[in-house]
């Protein structure tokens, strides 16, 4: 049976109420916390389920792994609360639906994963990628429609993901090295907590690129360069991979600087939270999180997610920050060059 | 053959008209429609008269054969059509005109040129044994020489082609680069012929070509003209089993290791990409590289550049011929005087195409002591210390 | 009767040999565009480099009574520039200069044939502050044929159509006289097309060329900001759509609003995507102006029924660029070549009606359709249209496409629309739902300029 796996008795032990208490957003005390949580685990109204702007967060901040972010998905839906306008929604259920044109290179047993994001196209090239060049898999067919729960349409997951899961499985791939926590926080986080199987082994590409580096022994230089690390909102569902953000760049020389919005408390890119809840928000979470970035001293700004890229990269860049994505940097440490890039700042075209 | 593909697909040009310019519109861009102006001439123009005459809705003519080989192949087009097929235009039309040959339905200028390179090897119907006139003892390749220059037709047998030829060759040993030439033994490299349709015969070529290659145990050629770097790089059967290279590309490396050592030598140079090496292989920085590598040698650009140059008008055997002459509005006049207008001494070009045609075009416009058409060899060798 | 022979030689007088054609070929090409209206062959093709040696052509044709066909680049669609009676094309595209800007008025002169893209090109080069309405039509569509057909460009909303930007004209009348039209009929100044006198231009605009031969047009330029931007409004409720650019419209803050509709690529389906432009000379400017187009439609942000899509700076970039060539590409989604739309002009309310009708033609002709809609003014109308796409080696696709075409046309006029560049058999039906009055005034206008009727004949032509 597809359900999520909630375990009601683990919030009642919870003294924190962490999920909530801990929300960027809400700035509620225990007590309302508690009052409201409990609310949505028993199903009923709470305004906790407007207000929640999707931010992923929750599900790193609950200390027993009890998916709260997850089940406030749920109740959205069941509730028929649009945390984006409808047809933002539809735009997105429409896109990403399958439709039978298998996008797939090279079938080896290892591969990776695009996602739906164009962007690796240009990011995946040069001496990081030579064993795993061409075997890629890309698009609707294999996409992790883990977008959904920023809209409040966990159904559209629970009816598609089986079958990604399937189409990714078919091709006999034993190791899937995920380009976006997206998927790989799907196929970690989100497929077990709703009971779907994995048949494969979700590896994430931080893991890859470590090895990689590795592997390349001197030809890795250190760049010794100052940067400020932008999490992503679904780094949130697979935490555990921000420690290999410092080994990665402990191997090339990079500092991650200290600053308010790193790490547990970091800020998202804002854009979904835009589209969500309109610009204020929005704004004042971005500039935020880039004057942060500046008082820190960051000479680059690393990308984890193209999403965040597009959402940023200009807008740091404008700021004198140096937006990089993280593939890149690792390549740049191997004297090899930046291929994402900002286009040319044109008024037209 | 992949390029008969053109007869499923030809249908599918829109006649919109953005393959006529270059990316900011300013001015026309395809040569022949640029030349003749009328619609017939453009790229639209020509596909969707191959299309008529596939239909049979036109016949045969000599001027129907003549818009279609006005086309000089600049590839100008391919850039800048916003369709998905436009990488495959080039082919669309040199496929046409592979049918056209095939039926025997061609311009007289063209079919000279087929029974010159076919009887002679090289256009100019000049003999053989003189393919090396110009050599003056340049070492023949010998097994061991890391590279075979290869000189083509234009640069063994034109005037102007022949000292880009010299002078590549006494930049090379100053450069103390082991390689040879082939001598009298070199042929025809075939690009005009494959861009002119006549398979059969750069079959023929292409074949000839890569045993006297193999036999001769070349591991890396470096070709003086855009052209036959083209051919051999992309339409030469894949199992050549050596490696291509333009001048250009090894005089960037030459110039960036310090081989070469130079006095300054002020002077204002613009550049002409060669269609062959820029739109057709995206090679754009390295002739500029090795041209700013000398001192005091202040580089300006035409209006039009890079992906957006100007053809000479010599593409497609042009160079021989020149469907596009005799006007001020052909191509190489037009882009002489767009180069004297960057008000540079030189025009600096990387292919004896452009040279051909421009240094004439130069006389033709009066500009004889104002601008000077020289390849980068030339001014690489002018400049050596 | 002279022959044909001796007309080719006196055109050949006229414009010299190379520039002159009586070939198959030219023929063929200059016999048909990129719609669905059927071929007609010229007897000539000349391209002519002067005013004078327009006048020339013209003085020929009304003498031999020979019909005479002024062409931009064809890409009107609607066989506007098929010769349906024979005859002369003049391709107008050697008369491709900028002839002067006045920087202080304004205004732009420009030749017969000048395209759009040169006119851009010039613009930005020599006076990066100023532009035009330019049109998505492909770059080699023309100036003056645009305003000829009361195109509408970029600054449609702010300014209107193209032809409300002219600012002059000089035109050879079809008895060969050369007359100026506007301020500079009395003032070396291009600055009004008619204001404060008698507006003569509306002789010649939205003739369709049967009146006349334009050489020479003055058109008006606007202030080019530093900054441009686009933001993107989503909606799935048809019906609010009207209503959204008329708020649009009455922020005074936006300066061209695109909406399109088209079933596929899959993204696109279910919704109508609003495409709004805003300009700034800084980012306090943009940003002001971007805070009020969300507080326009703040409402059904909150009700949800609203959304606005961020896009990345790459995902921008073709919503940005001018002509648009996502425009031209629809031309290639049958992998046919080609494509066709009608464009009715007509108030916005009439949008939902429009896009119902449009659905419901192409499931009837099993056609492949999309819809970009263009406000005009500000809310004053828009240019709906019905684009269909076609697989040109496919004559029963073909067929089923001007069909659909046809009926959308009929649909549109019925609704009180008028339809936009209309082609000959469109004109017939608008002329037949004409106050009597206005078609006997338009007939005597025709018979006057025009007594030998050799301009453009088959269109605008009246019983
Ligand atoms: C992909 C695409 C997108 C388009 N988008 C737009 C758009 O956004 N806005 C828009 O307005 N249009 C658009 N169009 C329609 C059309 O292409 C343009 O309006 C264009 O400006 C027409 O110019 P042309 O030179 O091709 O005109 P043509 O089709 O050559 O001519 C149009 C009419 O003008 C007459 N004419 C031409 N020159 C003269 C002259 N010198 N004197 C008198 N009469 C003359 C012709 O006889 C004919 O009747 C689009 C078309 C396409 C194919
Ligand atoms: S080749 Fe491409 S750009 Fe040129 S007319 Fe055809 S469709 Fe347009
Ligand atoms: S290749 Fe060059 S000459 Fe040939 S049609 Fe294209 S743009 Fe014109």
């Amino acid at each position: 049976m597809i359900g999520l796996k909630f375990d009601k008795t683990k919030c009642v032990d919870c003294k924190g109420v962490f999920c909530l208490t801990r929300c960027q957003y809400l700035q509620l005390d225990r007590d309302t916390a508690r009052k409201e949580w409990q609310k949505i685990v028993d199903g009923e109204d709470s305004f906790v389920l407007e207000a929640c702007t999707t931010c992923y967060a929750c599900e790193e901040y609950c200390p027993f792994h009890n998916h709260p972010f997850y089940l406030i998905v749920e109740r959205q839906e069941q509730k028929g609360i649009l945390p984006a306008p409808r047809p933002i929604i539809t735009m997105w259920i429409n896109q990403c639906q399958p439709v039978g044109r298998f996008t797939v290179g090279k079938v080896d047993e290892r591969m990776l994963s695009y996602c739906f994001l164009p962007h690796f196209n240009t990011l995946v090239k040069g001496k990081l990628f030579d064993d795993t060049a061409g075997a890629v898999v890309f698009g609707q067919e294999f996409f992790c429609n883990a977008v959904y729960l920023h809209y409040a349409h966990t159904s559209v997951i629970t009816e598609r993901l089986p079958q990604i899961v399937a189409n990714i499985g078919k091709l006999g791939v034993r190791e899937l090295i995920c380009l976006h926590d997206e998927c790989y926080g799907t196929f970690t986080s989100l497929a077990p907590a709703y009971g779907i199987e994995v048949p494969f082994k979700p590896v994430h590409y931080f893991e890859y690129l470590y090895n990689r580096l590795k592997g390349l022994g001197k030809t890795v230089k250190k760049l010794d360069v100052k940067a400020a690390y932008q999490r992503n909102c679904s780094s949130r569902l697979a935490p555990e991979t921000d420690k290999l953000v410092d080994d990665i760049f402990s191997l090339i020389g990079v500092e991650r600087v200290k600053r308010e919005y790193d790490k547990e408390n970091a800020l998202c890119c804002a854009e979904i939270i835009r589209m969500g809840k309109g610009p204020a928000l929005a704004d004042d979470i971005q500039k935020r999180n880039i004057d942060d970035m500046v008082k820190a001293g960051a000479e680059y700004c690393v990308f984890n997610c193209p999403a965040c890229w597009d959402a940023l990269a200009d807008k740091v860049a404008r700021k004198g920050i140096k937006p990089v994505h993280i593939i890149d940097l690792c390549k740049l440490a191997i004297g090899e060059a930046q291929s994402l890039k900002l286009p040319e700042l044109a008024v037209e075209v | 053959m992949m390029q008969q593909k053109y007869v499923s697909q030809i249908h599918r040009c829109f006649r919109c008209g953005y393959c006529k310019f270059p990316t900011d519109y300013s001015s026309f861009n395809c040569p022949p429609y640029q030349r003749f102006r009328f619609e017939t001439y453009s790229t639209g123009g020509r596909l969707w008269l191959i299309y008529a005459w596939l239909k049979g809705e036109i016949e045969w003519s000599e001027h129907l054969a003549e818009i279609l080989y006005t086309c000089t192949t600049c590839r100008n087009c391919a850039e800048q059509c916003p369709m998905k097929f436009a990488p495959d235009i080039i082919d669309w039309i040199v496929g046409a005109r592979s049918d056209m040959v095939e039926k025997g339905r061609i311009p007289p200028r063209v079919a000279r040129f087929f029974e010159a390179v076919q009887g002679y090897s090289n256009p100019f119907k000049l003999l053989r044994d003189d393919r090396a006139s110009w050599a003056n003892g340049t070492k023949l390749y010998s097994p061991g020489d890391e590279f075979l220059l290869y000189i083509g037709c234009l640069g063994s047998y034109d005037e102007n082609g022949q000292k880009m030829a010299k002078s590549l060759v006494s930049v090379l040993k100053a450069a103390e680069v082991p390689f040879g030439i082939m001598g009298k033994d070199e042929e025809c490299c075939g690009n005009e012929v494959y861009m002119l349709g006549e398979m059969g015969l750069f079959q023929n070529i292409a074949e000839r070509n890569i045993q006297k290659f193999k036999k001769l145990g070349v591991r890396k050629i470096v070709t003086l003209c855009p052209h036959g770097y083209h051919a051999m790089k992309n339409n030469y059967p894949k199992a050549g089993g050596f490696e291509v290279y333009h001048y250009t590309e090894l005089l960037a490396e030459l110039t960036k290791a310090k081989k070469l050592k130079f006095s300054s030598n002020r002077i204002k140079v613009t550049y002409q990409d060669p269609c062959f090496l820029g739109r057709h292989n995206n090679i754009y920085d390295e002739p500029r590289q090795v041209l700013q590598y000398i001192p005091g040698i202040e580089l300006v650009e035409m209006e039009r550049n890079r992906k957006d140059a100007f053809c000479c008008g010599g593409g497609s055997g042009n160079f021989v011929m020149d469907l596009l002459a005799g006007d001020e509005n052909s191509p190489a006049r037009i882009r002489v005087r767009e180069a004297y207008a960057t008000g540079a001494d030189i025009l600096a070009v990387a292919c004896p195409g452009c040279m051909t045609m421009l240094t004439d075009a130069v006389k033709t416009e009066n500009l004889e002591t104002k601008l000077t058409v020289h390849d980068i060899s030339q001014i690489l060798a002018r400049s050596l210390s | 009767m002279v022959t044909t022979n001796a007309i080719h030689e006196s055109l050949v007088k006229i414009v010299g040999k190379s520039y002159v054609s009586a070939s198959r070929e030219e023929k063929y090409f200059y016999a048909r565009d990129g719609g669905l209206m059927p071929p007609h062959e010229p007897d000539f093709v000349v391209l002519p480099r002067t005013t004078e040696e327009v006048q020339e052509i013209v003085r020929l044709a009304n003498r031999e009574k020979i019909p005479i066909v002024p062409a931009g680049a064809g890409l009107a669609l609607t066989g506007l520039v098929i010769p349906q009676k024979g005859g002369i094309v003049v391709d107008m595209k050697r008369m491709d200069r900028v002839l002067e800007v006045n920087e202080k008025a304004r205004y732009v002169i420009v030749e017969g044939g000048t395209t759009q893209g040169a006119l851009k090109s010039y613009l930005q080069k020599h006076h990066p502050h100023l532009r035009h309405s330019i049109p998505d039509a492909p770059p080699s569509a023309t100036v003056v044929a645009n305003a000829v057909i009361h195109g509408q460009g970029r600054l449609a909303h702010q300014h209107g159509f193209n032809s409300d930007m002219v600012s002059g004209l000089e035109v050879v009348l079809p008895t060969g006289e050369v007359c100026r039209i506007g301020s500079c009929s009395v003032s070396s100044y291009w600055f009004s097309k008619g204001p404060p006198l008698p507006d003569l231009s509306g002789l010649f605009l939205g003739w369709f060329g049967t009146t006349g031969i334009i050489t020479k047009l003055g058109l008006k330029l606007y202030p080019c900001k530093k900054l441009r931007d686009v933001m993107v409004l989503l909606t799935d409720k048809v019906e609010l759509v009207p209503d959204i650019l008329l708020r649009l419209s009455h922020t005074e803050m936006v300066e061209d609003t695109v909406i399109s509709a088209q079933p596929l690529p899959l993204r696109f389906r279910g919704t109508f995507w609003i495409m709004t432009y805003i300009t700034g000379d800084s980012d306090e400017e943009l940003e002001f102006k971007r805070k009020m187009v969300w507080d326009a439609v703040w409402d059904y942000f909150q009700s949800r029924d609203v959304g606005f899509i961020s896009t990345s700076p790459e995902g921008k970039a073709p919503l940005l660029s001018m002509p648009s060539k996502d425009t031209t590409r629809f031309a290639d989604v049958a992998k046919g070549g080609g494509f066709q739309y009608a464009g009715p002009i007509t108030p916005i309310e009439k949008f939902p009606a429009f896009i119902r009708k449009l659905e419901e033609v192409a499931a009837k002709y099993n056609v492949f359709y999309g819809s970009t809609t263009r406000l005009i003014g500000s809310g004053h109308c828009m240019m709906f249209s019905f684009s269909f796409s076609f697989n040109r080696a496919n004559p029963d696709e073909m067929a089923r496409a001007k069909r659909a075409l046809d009926e959308c046309s009929k649909f549109a006029l019925e609704e009180g629309a008028v339809l936009w560049k209309p082609d000959v058999d469109e004109q017939k039906m608008i002329m037949e739902k004409m106050d009597p009055n206005t078609l006997e005034l338009m007939r005597k206008i025709k018979r006057l300029l025009d007594p030998n009727g050799i301009m453009n004949p088959g269109n605008w032509e009246m019983r």
